[in-house]
């Protein structure tokens, strides 16, 4: 029994052969080991029922471990062997892997959810309101006077029963206003639409993202500074910005926000018509009208509100020429911006 | 609004830079679109002085002139032939030379004049684009000498600039407001230029005009009778008598001036009350006196059903939400937007009546509107023009006419029912400081909105502001806080952030939701698409736009697949047959109260199964109804995990999803094949639409790995017609109980060896207790027991072989 055990363990210092065999010793190696008839292993095997039961077992154990393990190093090495032979025969590694279909999200909700990841560094929530909505929600409570020249340049599509398609996210604004109490720190995103025909700058409906802060003494500087963090991580680092009065009927003071130009950093380019600015959105300090029209005492509360196009912002930063471009569906227009590269 | 530089230069008594005004009427919140150089084609034009004039040997009309040009390195004088007839040895003219461009773009080409070379031409004002003048050559009064770029010694170079005006500032649709900002900013103070004086001799309005008289609602003005009974549609009315004027062509200055803002030059009245449009803001009408029926002016609103014929020579109707100026027949003027054609000044009117009016601006507005008839004048009178400023104006104006015109005034009226003040706000300077940040200090205050025309005084501890007619924008304490703010500069304030508390409102569910499923069915190898949600009814309860853009976008979604099949179709004329589009978006319905929104999800899919690749040669499976129903089915698991997928009723293939529960009635989705307008190429299209409901998913829970190993079996069982792939995975799954690890379908097959009508479907069956190792003999018992029970309860046999 002894023997059987020996010479178990001294065809185990065989294993070492095989990965360096090459294809026609190892058929003599198999053979001479595994071999039906007389291969040194199966021998053992074929020696175990003449042994004690108790000797049978630990020198059978011993046996079928090896036994698997020549096995496995056999087969292992046959995988190399036929693989190194494939890459001989003349397989050509430049041509093409195998694909599958990629997919992707459109642009714009890429940058409406960049937008928001951003503001939500900053402590904003989002919350979000109706398209269809009433002149109330759209105009009347942000302080639009009614007739007005101010309506003219948010002209509206009009529903039955009083309602519309809201021009703005701004409704939300007041939406949430009356529903929560400061502080309120929120961004909206969602679609709204203009009576504008179609042309490369202009779309009857159209993504914005508005924001609003309201709570005791919040200022112009922390409008300011807000918006500027936020065109540093839109935009980059070294973005500048700069703030020029505006108007919008819901804020007071209002001001439009432009940003160093992000193609040309400011030696100016076609993309900002040569300014080396480029006009990112408006905003402005809440007007104590429409505070007061939700209910929050404007001498107690102040608040800021902003919104921006991610449909224009998309444009500037990717250089898009023509906002139909979005609205078209081509699979080669949104496989471009699928964060993958052009297939 | 576009101003012109040099006007504004004779406001400020001052040269201005073009690039330095637009800077600085961006940071006054009054940006500058663009910057128009005007006369620029004369650059290459100059000053030159006729030394000799000789007959031109081979032509009676034409002179050759010895011209000084100027110019450096002792060119000396040239010779150069030319026709005009006013031509005067000793004066100056402009001068292009050989190679020069000229208005039009002709580059002028050294060539020979009967026989004689001329270098170069002198110009007539038509030549050089400034006037119909080419009987002669423009004779020059300066004293630039010879070689001076015509643009610097002639005063007609200007810069149009062009200004975006918001809605909340009228008194910026003029340059006298434009100039008066610029003045803030620049430190420097404005002055109306003086009106040069041309022919008239008898300028009768000066030192001996008197101000208009003032009346509540009647008077007389030089034997014409006034009457305003309309005063809440015009306020307040002022007019003047003119007599002996002469319509002609305006001097140069006056066409220029308008010329140079872009208005055409009408005649000298028209041009002089457009110049006060244009310098003060305030429109001002002229009208025939002769053709005035009374004579009289009676402002009221007009009766429904009246006609007038406009300027522009349409009849239009008026109603009696309109104010007219009439006569004492008919109406002369729709107020405040356009005057009759009848009325108009002509060549032969000799005396004319001047209106200066301040009319409500929502009348005016819903006037133009309703007339759809917009004007410089209504656009004005619709955002409000001073009401306090219109004497000075009607002065001005008259002054102008006379300047041009000639004529005399013997008197003015003032109509003014309800005369009011300029209205006074008071000002808290800690106000200030409070919403903006930073301190500004009180006489810094005061410097900035007196600088603007505000007066302001000391109220205890408040200021007391008053507003300028020209400002009716400024109604409360924050619109003071915003001049401020404005004047200052909004680069004065920091911008460095300040704690901030957190605020009370939850990230919405919903964005959450969209989140999540736009994500997974990208994964799953689509391309979002934000398709447009206007298109023709697409259902019997669409929400229809009272004013769409085309009758075609005259309604709103009511599901999103109808949009998505027409962005297939566009990638298809693309050539693009490998197609697969998602959008989650927002659709509409008529509810019974007003519109109820939803979001939804849709794919569509068409094409090839995977992309083509060269080890596979033949061509790839094109996808079919099976890939429509795993996108389906994982939709619904992500959009409406409420629903599970059913076959749809009805004859064609296609599911639906259906809320558990929910009595059948209840659908939140739908899958089959969808029409398209499809090119012969195209593969078969699929799509699906589902409800997005909004759940809140409770986290994933870990469930053990199996460390038993499975014991696995598969069968072939023959179905009979009617028995589905579901009845038979029912009775397995009950049959076998939980021991049933999984169980799917890896073939089916019809034909010989089976029962007409009859289908073998195989499946894989993986049994695995996650306690212990199953026997095998456990297995076959239970799969014995699962085929009897299919064949009691479903006739499903194994099938033989
Ligand atoms: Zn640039």
């Amino acid at each position: 029994m002894r023997d059987l055990l020996a010479a178990v363990h001294a065809l185990r210092e065989r294993l070492g052969e095989i990965p360096q065999a090459d294809e026609r010793r190892l058929q003599d190696l198999k053979t001479e080991i595994l071999g039906r008839k007389a291969g040194a292993l199966t021998k053992i095997l074929g020696d175990l029922p003449k042994l004690q039961p108790a000797d049978r077992r630990s020198v059978g154990a011993a046996a079928n471990v090896l036994k698997r393990d020549f096995e496995a190093a056999f087969a292992a090495r046959e995988r190399d062997l036929a693989r190194a032979s494939r890459a001989t025969v003349g397989l050509d590694p430049t041509m093409p892997g195998r694909p599958s279909w990629r997919g992707g999200l459109h642009l714009v909700t890429q940058v409406v959810a960049e937008i928001c990841d951003i503001f939500r560094e900053l402590g904003f929530t989002r919350a979000v309101g109706p398209e269809a909505e009433t002149e109330w929600y759209n105009f009347g409570a942000l302080n639009f006077p009614k007739d007005h020249p101010a309506i003219d340049v948010q002209d509206s599509f009009y529903l039955a029963d009083g309602l519309l398609l809201r021009t703005h996210t701004s409704p939300v604004q007041v939406r949430t206003m009356e529903q929560y109490r400061p502080p309120i720190r929120v961004v909206s995103p969602g679609q709204c639409y203009r009576r504008d025909p179609f042309d490369p700058s202009h779309a009857p409906v159209f993504e914005q993202v508005e924001g609003l802060v309201v709570d005791e003494g919040v200022t112009f500087v922390d409008l300011k500074a807000t918006l500027s963090a936020f065109a540093r991580q839109f935009f980059g680092p070294h973005t500048a910005t700069r703030f020029s009065p505006s108007y919008f009927p819901f804020t007071e003071p209002s001001a439009d926000m432009q940003v160093s130009c992000s193609v040309c950093h400011g030696a100016g380019c076609p993309t900002c018509k040569q300014t080396g600015w480029m006009e990112i959105l408006g905003s402005g300090m809440v007007h104590p009208a429409v505070l007061e029209n939700c209910r929050i005492d404007p001498e107690h509360y102040s608040g800021f509100a902003f919104g921006m196009g991610p449909h224009r912002i998309a444009m500037v930063r990717h250089g898009i020429p023509d906002i139909r471009l979005f609205f078209e569906g081509d699979v080669r227009f949104l496989a471009q911006f699928s964060g993958e590269g052009a297939p | 609004m576009i101003v012109s530089r040099r006007w504004l230069e004779a406001l400020l008594g001052r040269a201005l830079d073009p690039q330095d005004l637009e800077r600085r009427l961006g940071m006054l919140g009054a940006p500058v679109e663009g910057i128009v150089p005007l006369h620029q084609d004369l650059a290459d034009v100059r000053v030159a002085r006729v030394l000799e004039v000789k007959q031109h040997p081979n032509a009676d009309r034409l002179t050759l002139c010895l011209v000084d040009v100027g110019g450096s390195g002792g060119a000396g004088p040239v010779e150069v032939v030319c026709g005009a007839p006013n031509v005067q040895a000793g004066k100056k003219y402009p001068y292009a030379a050989v190679g020069a461009v000229l208005p039009g773009g002709a580059k002028l080409e050294r060539k020979k004049i009967r026989g004689v070379e001329s270098n170069g031409m002198l110009c007539s004002a038509k030549e050089l684009g400034l006037g119909e003048d080419h009987a002669g050559i423009l004779e020059l009064d300066t004293d630039a000498p010879p070689g001076t770029p015509f643009l610097d010694a002639y005063p007609i170079a200007d810069h149009q600039i062009v200004i975006e005006v918001t809605a909340n500032r009228p008194d910026l649709l003029c340059h006298k407001g434009v100039a008066r900002e610029l003045g803030a900013s620049l430190g420097a103070t404005i002055k109306l230029p003086e009106l040069p004086v041309g022919r008239s001799d008898r300028r009768t309005v000066g030192p001996n005009y008197r101000p208009a008289v003032r009346r509540p609602d009647r008077g007389a003005v030089d034997g014409v009778e006034i009457r305003l009974e309309d005063a809440e549609g015009c306020p307040r009315y002022m007019a003047a008598v003119i007599r002996g004027v002469r319509v002609g062509p305006s001097p140069a200055w006056l066409a220029g001036r308008l010329g140079n803002i872009g208005q055409r030059s009408i005649n000298n009245v028209v041009d002089a009350t457009n110049y006060i449009l244009f310098e003060l803001n305030q429109p001002l009408h002229a009208f025939d006196l002769a053709r005035l029926r009374g004579p009289a002016v009676v402002i009221r609103r007009a009766r429904a059903g009246e006609r007038i014929v406009t300027l522009d020579g349409v009849e239009r109707t008026l109603t009696a939400e309109m104010t007219a100026i009439c006569d004492a027949e008919r109406p002369t003027i729709v107020a405040g937007v356009m005057g009759s054609a009848e009325s108009e000044v002509t060549p032969a009117t000799t005396d004319l009546v001047l209106e200066c009016a301040y009319f409500q601006p929502t009348r005016i507005r819903r006037t133009r509107r309703a007339l759809g008839l917009s004007s410089e004048s209504s656009y004005r009178f619709e955002r409000g023009i001073d009401l306090f400023g219109m004497p000075d104006a009607l002065r001005r104006a008259i002054e102008a006419i006379v300047a041009v015109a000639g004529g005399e005034v013997r008197e003015a009226l003032d109509l003014w029912p309800q005369p009011i003040h300029e209205k006074t706000i008071f000002l808290r300077p800690e106000r200030v400081a409070q919403l903006l940040g930073m301190t500004v200090e009180r006489r810094d205050i005061e410097q900035l909105l007196s600088a603007i025309g505000f007066v302001v005084a000391p109220k205890d501890s408040r200021l007391a502001v008053q507003v300028p007619g020209w400002r009716p924008d400024v109604t409360h304490e924050v619109d003071l806080i915003e001049e401020t703010a404005r004047l200052k500069g909004y680069g004065a304030f920091p911008d460095e952030l300040r704690p901030y508390r957190p605020g009370t409102v939850p990230d919405a569910p919903i964005e959450r939701a969209k989140e999540r499923v736009r994500q997974a069915i990208a994964r799953g190898g689509f391309y979002e698409a934000r398709t447009f949600p206007l298109g023709p009814a697409d259902g019997p309860d669409a929400v229809e736009v009272l004013n769409p853009l085309s009758a075609e976008e005259a309604h709103l979604r009511t599901r999103l697949l109808p949009g998505l099949v027409r962005r297939v179709e566009h990638n298809w004329a693309g050539r693009n047959r490998d197609i697969r589009l998602f959008e989650v978006g927002t659709v509409f319905r008529r509810g019974t109260s007003g519109v109820a929104e939803r979001t939804a999800v849709a794919g569509v899919l068409t094409g090839a199964r995977r992309p083509p690749h060269w080890t596979e040669g033949a061509k790839v499976p094109d996808m079919d109804i099976w890939d429509l129903k795993h996108h389906f089915e994982l939709a619904v698991r992500l959009a409406a995990p409420a629903c599970h997928v059913q076959p749809a009723p009805g004859g064609a293939l296609g599911w639906v999803a259906v809320k558990r529960g929910g009595g059948g009635d209840d659908v939140g989705g739908w899958a089959g094949a969808l029409e398209a307008d499809a090119p012969v190429w195209a593969a078969p299209l699929f799509g699906f639409e589902v409800r997005l409901e909004v759940v809140e998913l409770a986290p994933a829970l870990y469930r053990a790995l199996p460390v038993t190993p499975p014991v696995e079996r598969d069968v072939a069982l023959v179905l009979p017609p009617d028995v589905t792939a579901e009845a038979v995975a029912g009775v397995l799954h009950r049959t076998s109980g939980t021991l049933l690890e999984a169980l799917d379908v890896f073939d089916e097959y019809r034909g010989p060896g089976i029962p007409a009508d009859h289908r073998s479907v195989a499946w894989h069956l993986s049994f695995r207790d996650p306690g212990r190792t199953l026997r095998e003999g456990e297995v076959d018992k239970i799969l014995a027991a699962a085929m009897r029970a299919l064949e009691d309860e479903l006739g499903v046999r194994r099938r033989a072989g």
